[in-house]
């Protein structure tokens, strides 16, 4: 998307394109010629396996939408004939259903990957932002979709979620009622997230454009944190080795994905689902979606029910700061020795609040949730601030070329003041 | 795509080919399975294609009366014609219509356009087409036009009292649905 | 750019520090631990895992025995349907691929046999009652969920549409990640045979918390409203299948997975040949990718 574009329409109809709308120069530029470190390891084909996510959920979504009726009468029972009656209808909503669950495992990589590659430091503090943007676009979108069955957990996953909104001093219960534009969550609020779960995907399409933009206007980052030097030493043209690497990983992952849908669809989804909503009665244990269990572990540690929310939503917010948070000069944790123990710890005491999230809140869990959700925070508002300072990191090498090949490959002068045009 | 030159002896350019061209061809073949659930699940689903068949009975139904019954979401035309109407039906001459199809679905597909293909087998009174008109899908005005069947109003086809298309831009006779009479009275549509 | 030149000396490197993220690491296991052995204790109390069955449909090459969901059809007819509804079932649906097979003509006589109100008003407005065509839906036993509960002392006898899907019980840790490998997904059918093979007298002798619950050993907190349902010998079985209560409630659970999951073979059929096409490209792809890498050099860049 910068300046590097090598594109040279060479019939007659294509320059006279591309003097009017430079279109296939762009795409040449950003996803043919576009300069990508050698040295990127299969945890950097998550962004591609992202983008094919959403296009998969958008489509299977759309079809959905041609059969599903959003009425708290007819919902549950469209649902049902989705999965009964329609061509294919139980294969594009197991893939619609599991698709969101990959989806966040998939986010769930590239975020820690860009945690601990450092991938969020100057120059990639927007592009880092806007990731954590359309994070929480992700989730809002998500939750929206569970709603639309209008099962169980549909009712009163809703109920508690909106709920939070409550907490909020003066004006909570007017915003609650207005999300549910009504006196509990009914017709009116299944409506409401119908039409925002349609449109939220393409404004995450949205975002998911600014943010390649903002990779594409400084380049990736990769293993060694090291920025590209020479252009021809440090980087391959993404196409044809970026993108079939891509390829190779989101084969692999559909296959994961593959697994799911037709042998174990109901594993990551809820029974009680299966039951229609019923505003009398609450099922034993509301649980959210696999993927919202850390920050329910969160919101439940907090005795208080502002205080709860108000760390659930930190738990986010904090991610915003990380890049002036973690002060370390040195971007991968491969030269971080300390950094990389403290990155696994806090993997850990993510995944156990994720489990800590769907168990009841009583005993010997609620104690456990504490000490996870103070690690939490320490993690980003001491550890990673003190960490910057006091670390003793590892030697970087000279450059990406020098990480692949050794520093005799391709002749030590290579590795000179890089030219200007080779940023990103 | 740029062509990048392996110049390697341990690879075998023929080889290559063969691998990037079969890569290219499964990719394509999953490509157009993966599509037809996308397209397959706008046909009419299970239920629709179930629901298929409406009884009415024929007692209610005047001499000369025309009703119209819904079945699968559009009219059918049920007339108990006039003998009058009748005998003008029979004495057209087949040569001068515009569509000499039957375009009954009752019957085989090369039968001709004569009013006993086009009336209920045995009780020629009874002519029971599907109202729809074959131009472009408007519902015709019964007892309209200038051959004593239907009148298109949108856009000006003449129906004779065999719902034979005679003059305007339908290309067919007004369709015959599958039916059967179930006693005297009493017909099943679908 | 960044600082370079950062050097290290192991022994140096903060072995405070290191203590620290060792017990740290200590003190999440053991809450782990701990935690993991509550969760059993809580569980047991909660409610008894039922004992696990072989399903014909378990498993990648899983599908419906048509003469099993027969025989659970049948008892559906004759026990079931007096209070549990099908709504969502279709008389047509009784004649379908991987279901229950029958013939097209079976499925009408079968639908004949029940009596059904039109779905569209006749031309005096009513609904008249019919004999049922194929694309009838079964008629529930009762109009809505209130008249339900008033015939039933106030419990409501849950529709089998989808019921084997929203029955399930807690597996705990490590079981719920072994169960990705081991495709387990019938815990609704293992509850439900289990719950009709679990009535019996109360074990410490508890007296129901009010009159008319019946005590389970595999119910949710023991005192469930229906009485047991099925007993050896009640339903008559012409296919020389043993007339069990185990092999009731085997055949049961199976129609009602059947009910809730109709297109489970063709799944799974489709899911066996998604993998073969999937596996065989990311092999190619895999080729490709490494010959194409292999022919990198910086100079053809």
């Amino acid at each position: 998307m910068q300046g590097h574009s090598t594109y040279r329409p060479t019939g007659g109809v294509a320059k006279w394109l591309e003097d009017r709308l430079p279109i296939v120069g762009l795409v040449h530029s950003s996803a043919v010629a576009y300069p990508v470190p050698r040295n990127l390891n299969y945890l950097w084909t998550f962004g591609g396996i992202l983008t094919f996510m959403l296009v998969a959920q958008i489509l299977t979504g759309v079809v959905l939408v041609m059969h599903y009726v959003p009425d708290a009468t007819k919902a549950f029972e469209s649902v049902e004939k989705i999965m009964r009656d329609v061509n294919y209808g139980w294969l594009l909503r197991y893939l619609h259903a599991n698709g969101a669950s990959m989806f966040f495992i998939a986010v769930y990589i590239h975020i820690f990957r860009g945690m601990y590659y450092g991938s969020y430091k100057a120059p990639r503090e927007v592009l880092w932002i806007l990731g954590v943007i359309i994070f929480l676009l992700m989730m809002a979108t998500a939750f929206m979709g569970y709603v639309l069955p209008w099962g169980q957990m549909s009712f009163w996953g809703a109920t508690v979620i909106t709920n939070l909104f409550s907490a909020i001093p003066l004006v909570g219960p007017s915003i609650v009622t207005w999300l549910w534009g009504g006196f509990s969550v009914d017709d009116a609020t299944l409506k409401h997230f119908f039409s925002l779960h349609y449109l939220l995907p393409f404004v995450i399409a949205g975002v998911v454009g600014l943010h390649i933009w903002a990779l594409h206007h400084v380049g990736q980052n990769n293993p060694t944190g090291v920025e590209v030097k020479d252009i021809r030493r440090d980087t391959v043209p993404f196409t044809p080795y970026a993108t079939l690497k891509d390829g190779v990983a989101l084969v692999v992952f559909m296959i994961f994905f593959a697994y799911f849908v037709f042998y174990i669809p109901n594993y990551l989804g809820h029974a009680d689902n299966y039951i229609k909503a019923n505003p009398l009665v609450t099922p034993a244990h509301i649980v959210p979606e696999w993927y919202f269990l850390p920050f329910y572990a969160i919101l439940r540690a907090i005795p208080s029910k502002l205080g709860g929310v108000v760390m659930m939503f930190g738990a986010i917010a904090v991610l915003f700061f990380l890049p002036w948070l973690d002060r370390s000069k040195v971007r991968s944790a491969n030269y971080r020795p300390l950094y990389k123990q403290f990155f696994w710890v806090f993997v850990a005491v993510a995944v156990l609040l994720g489990w800590l999230g769907s168990k009841p809140p009583e005993g010997i869990y609620v104690t456990l949730s504490r000490l996870a959700t103070a690690y939490y925070f320490l993690h980003f508002l001491v550890i990673l601030p003190l960490l910057g300072t006091f670390e003793k990191t590892k030697p970087l090498p000279a450059s990406i070329g020098d990480s692949v090949l050794g520093s005799s490959y391709g002749g030590a002068h290579a590795t000179a003041a890089a030219a200007p045009e080779t940023r990103g | 795509m740029r062509r990048v030159t392996a110049t390697d002896d341990a690879h075998d350019p023929g080889r290559r080919d063969f691998l990037f061209l079969a890569t290219g061809a499964w990719a394509a073949a999953g490509a157009g399975f993966l599509a037809w659930p996308f397209i397959s699940q706008m046909n009419p689903d299970a239920a629709s294609l179930a629901l298929g068949s409406t009884e009415v009975d024929l007692g209610q139904i005047s001499e000369g009366q025309v009703v119209s019954i819904k079945w699968r979401g559009k009219p059918v035309f049920i007339w108990n014609r006039t003998k009058a109407q009748v005998e003008e039906a029979k004495k057209v001459d087949l040569g001068q219509l515009p569509d000499k199809s039957a375009r009954n679905e009752n019957l085989p597909s090369d039968a001709d356009a004569a009013d006993a293909n086009r009336a209920a087998p045995g009780k020629e009174n009874w002519l029971v087409v599907v109202g729809v008109c074959t131009h472009l899908g408007c519902i015709p005005l019964s007892n309209s036009g200038d051959f004593g069947g239907w009148l298109c109003p949108c856009h000006g086809s003449h129906y004779d009292s065999a719902g034979r298309i005679r003059r305007g831009p339908a290309p067919e006779n007004l369709h015959v649905p599958p039916y059967a009479f179930e006693g005297d009275s009493k017909i099943k549509i679908g | 750019m960044t600082r370079q030149t950062i050097m290290i000396d192991r022994p140096a490197m903060t072995s405070p520090a290191r203590k620290a993220i060792r017990s740290l690491a200590l003190i999440l296991g053991v809450g782990l631990g701990l935690a993991a052995a509550d969760v059993d204790r809580a569980t047991a109390a909660e409610q008894i895992h039922p004992p696990r069955m072989d399903w014909s449909f378990w498993g990648p090459l899983g599908h419906y025995d048509p003469g099993q969901l027969q025989r659970g059809f049948k008892i559906y007819r004759e026990v079931c349907s007096s209070c549990h509804a099908l709504s969502m079932i279709a008389f047509r649906n009784l004649a379908d691929e991987g279901g229950l097979t029958y013939s097209e003509e079976q499925a009408k006589t079968i639908a004949a046999e029940y009596q059904v109100k039109d779905p569209q008003p006749d031309d005096k407005g009513e609904f008249p009652e019919r004999p049922g065509r194929l694309s009838d839906y079964f008629p529930s036993p009762f109009p809505n969920e209130e008249a339900a509960r008033a015939a039933n002392g106030g419990a409501y006898p849950p529709d089998f549409s989808t019921l084997a899907k929203a029955r399930t019980y807690e597996r705990g840790f490590p079981w719920f990640l072994i169960d990705i490998f081991g495709q387990y997904q019938e815990q609704g059918q293992d509850y439900i045979h289990a719950l009709l093979n679990g009535y019996q007298e109360p074990e410490h002798g508890e007296k129901p918390p009010r009159p008319g619950l019946h005590y389970n050993r595999y119910f949710p907190g023991h005192w469930i409203a229906m009485a047991k349902p099925i007993s050896d010998g009640q339903v008559e079985y012409t296919d020389g299948t043993p007339t069990t209560l185990e092999q009731y409630s085997k055949d049961i659970a199976a129609f009602m997975t059947w009910a809730a999951e109709p297109h489970l073979a063709a799944r799974k059929q489709m899911g066996l040949k998604v993998m073969f096409f999937l596996i065989v490209f990311a092999g190619l792809l895999f080729y490709v990718k490494k010959s194409v890498w292999s022919g990198w050099k910086p100079e053809t860049a």
